[in-house]
């Protein structure tokens, strides 16, 4: 199944893009769907224990499964204000 | 009409948000004592650089979520209070404001209260980030590892408010 990967900020900066489609496991969850992409993107790694995910726009644990189709979020701390 | 919750790269204005903030009660329209208000402002220094500006990125539609869960946990804690909160993003120089958080309430204790603990509540889950161009370079600004569900991060902004 395929889903697509928003990155935003230096993740953004990291892999260069903002949106990546990606082919994944059919049992993936977010946390398989992160470790694919720090495989691709190794300054990634530095993140692994800082990011926060959410599935379709809303907050999810990294634990989560994904489905087909879903828009797969990465986000690095944030700093709004 | 102004909405209570927005995110995007108009430039802020105080007055229509006052405006929405008293003027959205319905019948209760009228009751207000108070409307504390919050602008955070793009500053020209931040740890020991010189800063030339900023720039936001959002991820809008969750930010726009992350705005209704901290109203909702607004409502729940001073029942009275009525919240708008607007974040820009894009490019803002020094001096403009970033983020407007408006806070109606019949008295002037639970405004007060209810714009400082929303200010906290978006830094710590809106997933929002500053980009600072200083003088020699830029960086990334990161704060918090947003997490709605953190019972500690949470309890830490009720205190700031409560104090």
């Amino acid at each position: 199944m395929r889903v697509t990967v928003r990155l935003f900020a230096r993740l953004r900066d990291i892999t260069g893009a903002s949106e990546l489609g990606r082919d994944v496991a059919p049992d993936a969850t977010i946390r398989s769907v992160w470790r694919q992409l720090v495989a691709e993107f190794p300054d990634l790694r530095d993140y692994e224990r800082s990011i926060s995910s959410a599935v379709n726009a809303d907050y999810a644990r990294m634990d989560q499964k994904v489905s087909d189709g879903d828009e797969v979020a990465f986000l690095p701390p944030v700093s709004g204000g | 009409m102004t909405p209570l919750l927005a995110i995007g790269p108009a430039p802020l204005a105080l007055e229509p948000i006052v405006a929405a903030v008293t003027e959205s009660r319905g019948d209760g329209r009228g009751t207000d004592g108070a409307v504390a208000v919050f602008l955070g402002t793009v500053r020209n220094h931040n740890v020991g650089r010189s800063v030339s500006y900023l720039v936001y990125e959002a991820f809008e539609p969750l930010a726009l979520r992350s705005f209704e869960r901290i109203s909702t946990e607004v409502t729940a804690k001073w029942p009275g209070v009525n919240l708008a909160v607007h974040h820009r993003t894009g490019r803002l120089e020094i001096g403009e404001a970033s983020v407007v958080i408006a806070a109606a309430s019949a008295h002037r204790a639970d405004a007060f209260s209810a714009c400082r603990y929303t200010i906290e509540r978006v830094k710590q889950i809106a997933p929002i980030w500053k980009r600072e161009f200083f003088e020699g370079g830029d960086v990334w600004i990161e704060g918090a590892t947003a997490d709605p569900d953190d019972e500690v991060a949470r309890a830490k902004a009720e205190r700031a408010a409560c104090a």
